[in-house]
């Protein structure tokens, strides 16, 4: 063998989806992939992501999870779209938590960002793989075949062999490392607007989410948490829950001192043998909590803080030119304005449809568990810590997730499973009441918002400072933590506003609940203020916001915020200036209607929103919402169509309602009166526009979520004049 | 013992009568189409028909339902294409697809009274059924395509 075959070969361990099987290894980062010799020859599973059998079925795994983002049929489509398989041969397998799919945390909106080239790659050599195999059938040059649709030709002539009769002429070929990806105007499912491969098990019932997950034998477990976190129980009587029909057994978590982490909160499990006995029990339990020095948080003076504090000096993370000179000359100059404004958003829930849920199976040498999971490698390991089990003893199977959004990268209620399941010697199911949900989540970080800015002589902004205060994240790993960590740049220091003077700070908060992600994180509340103040600096100038927001973007060019990805303001201004002209901006609207307008770079997409509002009789209604989206390539059209309006809905519902408070270290909502969300009655048309694009693909998930509240607000401001800095609008009697 | 008529199948269980149907269905008879959202009357996401009305299943005391006929998405059509089902389908409605049942539920009890519903009628009728997804736009396109198979 030369050397340069040998080095373009990369042997790896087996990575078997089932013994005997031609198994070739898969080196995640890269793509490539090698061939080694197998004996059966029933099946060809030349990598972790595809299993091909000879009647032609063909296995494509899903590594990451399904929670609405119609992930599943995008990754395979982009598998089957290089492999030429025809997808209607095709078998969806949802894989389990494993390392050997590189990152399986489906989160960040990066499932096709960091792995589009790579199942292209997998698909891809996979075909040529079986253009080889035909070739040596047939005695010809590779070159003079092409495959289409599960079959391998020989080109310009009538000459075909199926895929699922190549299976043993491959054995032995080595797989192509390198292969050639198709050009764009080749692909067949790439681009174009699939249909999800999933919608049969949704709309017959068939669908199985973690809540649905059922082993023999298995038992229900509903759990009473700390209501205060940090808590620990002092005591707790049993009696009257005993009693209840279906009780079996009572209990406790302890929960476990230093950081959150993802550990279980101290708590009081009720086990029954069904889900209601279990929540009956539930709710005859008399505890008695030692509630520690988070019982003296209240959001009410928790805001006044943040209010306080972020209207002093900060820490700079961001700082050009001297913006607290231009300032403060400003007031001796009566040509030159200062602007300010204050912004506050509230604490959110995730409020996935589908509560948390886990079963989990412990035996003597082994760990099963069925779960509705983001993160199902996080999972894995902790189940494996918890137990004293390595992680190859531990099976993670994902289910799909009766959506997420944040909440289910958080697995503390698999853990949960896991230890009940050990403590019992049987399967047990955690469920989580509505109630549980909401109040014991990870909560979206409530924040305060201040926003200073010079406008010239001339009328033109010549400084922009920003500060951002909030309980960061971090606090949930290091209860010390302060400071914003990385969340400044989503959306604070990486504005790409050209205004000479810039500065952007963060102060210290002290975080007294589980701060967690939260569909797009940071972004929601730094597209807030700073769209909302965009537009307020616009009134200010007598300038049309559309116009402000272009001019203050500025000239293209890129900003050298990340290098993973270009930030280039051409398609920043591209994106808004469709928005606009979907949404007829400028045009002449009946009275009390108002356009307001939002755009923002996250996710590294670029994405504009318009939203048309009346506002009659104090009545709020949003008429309408024009979305534009350039995520670069784009793997399914119409999930990314779907993703719009569903975050557009999500935005829509957290500027209505959003909106979480704690009293006494408590979380005073319970459920969805009064933790509400949107309904049909409040939902608006909304029309979205893709732009067509051969760049890197970017976040879709996340992107529209944040935009769409300081629209609203600045479109309401359009309509009645009345600026509004507070969410959620549901205070401010207009929904 | 309970008697209940499920898709037109006679099911007997024995539960206190006042557990709710929808944990019935789900834990007792292993009927898992009918998902939980919150219990309480607010989401929709339990949505069942009794004798042909939309009900709350997590709301509903299993002895109230005496010799009503229930059904569940399982029951909704035979081979899951009820003209509801494939419209669904078609408009690609579904995200993550948990509350794709209730919604069905509710529409097909709105279809069977309102052959022709307007966008006020739809809005009112769904509006006890939650979609987190925020699918709305897509379920209003799908019942008034369902509407024109009906
Ligand atoms: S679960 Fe029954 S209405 Fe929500
Ligand atoms: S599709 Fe996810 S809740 Fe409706």
């Amino acid at each position: 063998m030369n050397n340069i075959k040998q080095s373009r070969r990369n042997f790896i361990k087996s990575l078997g989806l089932a013994s005997g099987a031609l198994v070739i290894g898969m080196n995640t980062t890269t793509g490539l992939a090698t061939v080694l010799n197998s004996k059966d020859i029933n099946m060809l599973s030349p990598n972790i992501w595809i299993t091909l059998y000879k009647n032609g079925e063909t296995h494509l795994t899903a590594h990451r999870s399904e929670m609405g983002q119609g992930i599943r049929t995008s990754l395979v489509a982009i598998l089957a779209d290089e492999m030429e398989a025809d997808l209607s041969r095709v078998v969806i397998k949802q894989a389990t938590g494993d390392k050997k799919y590189g990152n399986q945390n489906t989160d960040g909106s990066r499932s096709i960002r960091n792995f589009g080239t790579i199942l292209r790659t997998a698909g891809a050599s996979v075909k040529e793989l079986l253009i080889e195999a035909a070739a040596k059938t047939w005695n010809l040059p590779a070159s003079e075949c092409n495959a289409d649709s599960h079959y391998v030709y020989h080109k310009g002539k009538n000459k075909k062999i199926f895929y699922g009769d190549l299976i043993d002429a491959a054995q032995g070929l080595t797989l192509p490392t390198e292969p050639k990806l198709k050009d764009k105007s080749e692909f067949k499912y790439i681009g174009t607007e699939l249909d999800n491969l999933d919608n049969n098990l949704y709309v017959t019932g068939k669908a199985v989410y973690g809540i649905d997950a059922t082993i023999e034998g298995m038992v229900y477990a509903s759990i009473q948490r700390t209501p205060v976190i940090g808590g620990v129980l002092k005591s707790f009587d049993k009696t009257e829950t005993m009693k209840f029909p279906g009780v079996i057994d009572v209990v406790e978590i302890k929960g476990t001192p230093g950081p959150a982490l993802f550990n279980p909160l101290a708590g009081v499990a009720v086990i029954a043998t069904n889900t209601w006995a279990a929540e009956q029990g539930k709710l005859r339990l008399k505890i008695v909590w030692e509630e520690g020095e988070n019982s003296s948080h209240n959001s009410d003076s928790y805001k006044e803080k943040l209010f306080a504090s972020v209207k002093k000096k900060g820490k700079a993370y961001r700082e050009e030119g001297d913006t607290y000179s231009v300032l403060e000359a400003n007031k001796n100059n009566t040509d030159k304005k200062t602007v300010e404004a204050l912004y506050y958003l509230p604490y959110l829930a995730h409020a996935p449809l589908e509560t948390p849920a886990a079963l989990a199976w412990v035996q003597a040498d082994k760990c099963e568990v069925w779960t509705s999971t983001q993160t199902p490698q996080r999972s894995r390991t902790l189940v494996a810590q918890e137990l004293g089990f390595k992680e190859e003893q531990v099976t993670i199977n994902v289910t799909f997730l009766g959506a997420a959004f944040g909440r289910k990268s958080k697995p503390d209620y698999v853990v949960e499973a896991a230890k009940l399941s050990k403590h019992l010697n049987k399967p047990v199911k955690v469920f989580w009441s509505r109630e549980d949900e909401i109040k014991h989540g990870y909560y979206h970080s409530v924040s305060a918002q201040y926003h200073q800015a010079s406008i010239d002589e001339n009328n033109n902004v010549d400084a922009w400072l920003h500060r951002s205060d909030f309980p960061p994240i971090g606090a949930t790993f290091n209860p010390a933590a302060r400071g914003p960590g990385s969340g400044l740049s989503q959306g604070a220091t990486t504005i790409p506003y050209d205004i000479k003077n810039i500065q952007v700070e963060a102060g210290d908060a002290k975080a007294h609940l589980r701060i967690g992600w939260l569909r797009s994180v940071y972004s929601v509340f730094h597209g807030f203020s700073t769209n909302c103040f965009m537009d307020e600096l616009a009134h200010q100038r007598g300038i049309d916001p559309l116009q402000h927001q272009l001019e203050l973007i500025g000239a293209d060019r890129v900003l050298p915020f990340d290098e993973s990805f270009e930030f280039n303001t051409a398609r920043l201004k591209n994106v808004l200036k469709k928005a606009a002209k979907n949404a007829g901006w400028g045009k002449k609207l009946p009275k009390g209607h108002g356009m307001g307008l939002a755009v923002q770079y996250s996710f590294y997409s670029y994405i504009a929103q318009v939203v048309e509002v009346s506002v009659i009789d104090n009545k709020l209604k949003v008429h309408k919402i024009n979305t534009c989206i350039d995520c670069g390539m784009v793997a399914n059209l119409d999930a990314v169509n779907n993703q719009m309006e569903g975050a557009g809905m999500f935005g829509l519902s957290l500027a209505f309602f959003g909106e979480i408070t704690a009293k006494d270290g408590k979380i005073e909502q319970s459920n969805f009166h009064d933790y509400q969300l949107l309904r049909m009655k409040d939902a608006p048309h909304i029309d979205v526009e893709v732009v067509t694009s051969d760049e890197p693909s970017t976040g879709v998930g996340e992107p529209a979520v944040p935009p769409l509240a300081p629209a609203l607000l600045n479109a309401i401001f359009a309509a009645t004049g009345k600026r509004i800095r507070e969410l959620p609008l549901s205070k401010h009697g207009l929904v | 013992m309970i008697k209940l008529n499920i898709n037109n199948k006679v099911h007997e269980v024995e539960v206190p009568d006042d557990m709710p149907l929808l944990w019935v269905l789900r834990d007792i008879l292993d009927i898992k189409g009918t998902k939980f959202g919150c219990g309480k009357g607010l989401c929709g996401a339990c949505t069942v028909h009794l004798d042909g009305k939309a009900v709350r299943s997590c709301s509903l005391p299993v002895n109230a339902v005496n010799a009503q006929k229930i059904v569940t998405i399982e029951g909704l059509s035979e081979h899951g294409d009820h003209a509801l089902q494939k419209a669904w389908s078609t408009v690609n409605v579904s995200q993550c697809g948990y509350c794709q049942p209730g919604q069905i539920m509710s529409a097909a009890a709105l279809l069977s009274n309102n052959k022709k519903p307007t966008d006020n009628d739809i809005d009112t009728a769904m509006s006890g059924n939650i979609c987190r997804c925020g699918t709305y736009v897509r379920i209003r396109e799908a019942i008034k395509l369902a509407a024109k198979e009906v």
